[in-house]
């Protein structure tokens, strides 16, 4: 049963590295990434949303979904350790 | 129960380092528009000055200024603004977190009521991560028992 796993997670392996084969060059300004989406949010954040700090801004506008999650994740994780932890005593 | 720590030097820097701190962080929340900062790094600063006090004193100490009601409290306080302000948004009759729509509430036009929701969103996030920095490190360093911390020994 091990030796299965350790199959099956070798091959999981060589084919995620053999996908990043098709990936972009790092920092390529020819890449989807940087020829669509950045040059948008670059261009567009002052006037679109009126904040000059586009990090702020793609964190929270355009990407608010996201920041939704992490916050709720942070919450989760300060539940999950009072629950845990937490000893009152009687 | 432990004996509160009596360091006179460390006592009184933290004194007078942690005010400024707190003025710091809610700096680095508000002005996440301009510079690098926001939600996530204001609210560790803050929850860090609250760290700080309970190193310096005691558990105790850092618990009657931040009891744990009010901390569970605004833990929940920081997800219910986030999520509150994308439902306004949604009764408005936007899309759930577009903050445009806000500009008829706040009167203000449209770039500008999506700074606000920004900045609103940000202060949410601050609140959720002081919080969860200082029940993390309180449950953490003192094992669940809040009274016998270990931190001063």
């Amino acid at each position: 049963m091990r030796s299965l796993a350790f199959i099956v997670v070798v091959i999981t392996g060589a084919l995620l590295i053999y996908a990043t084969i098709d990936m972009p060059d790092l920092a390529d300004p020819h890449s989807p990434a940087s020829t669509h989406v950045s040059p948008r949010y670059i261009e567009k954040t002052v006037e679109e949303t009126a904040t000059p700090n586009m990090v702020t801004s793609v964190l929270a506008d355009y990407r608010g979904y996201d920041t939704l999650g992490e916050t709720t994740v942070i919450f989760t994780a300060a539940m999950a350790c009072i629950l845990l932890l937490r000893r009152r005593r009687k | 129960m432990i004996a509160q720590f009596e360091d006179v030097i460390i006592q009184t820097l933290c004194r007078l380092l942690i005010p400024f701190m707190q003025v710091f962080a809610l700096y680095v929340i508000a002005h996440g528009h301009h510079s690098p900062g926001g939600g996530f790094q204001g609210g560790c600063i803050l929850g860090a000055s609250f760290i700080l006090l309970c190193i310096a004193y005691d558990t105790r100490e850092a618990k009657r200024r931040m009891s744990e009601k009010l901390n569970e409290i605004f833990c929940s306080l920081g997800v219910i603004i986030f999520g509150g302000i994308g439902v306004v948004c949604l009764i408005l009759g936007a899309n759930y977190l577009d903050y445009s729509i806000l500009h008829k509430l706040l009167g203000v036009n449209i770039p500008v009521a999506r700074s606000l929701g920004i900045l609103g969103i940000e202060i949410g996030v601050g609140f959720t991560v002081m919080a969860a920095m200082i029940s993390i490190f309180l449950n953490l360093a003192s094992k669940g028992e809040h009274e016998e911390a270990l931190i001063l020994k």
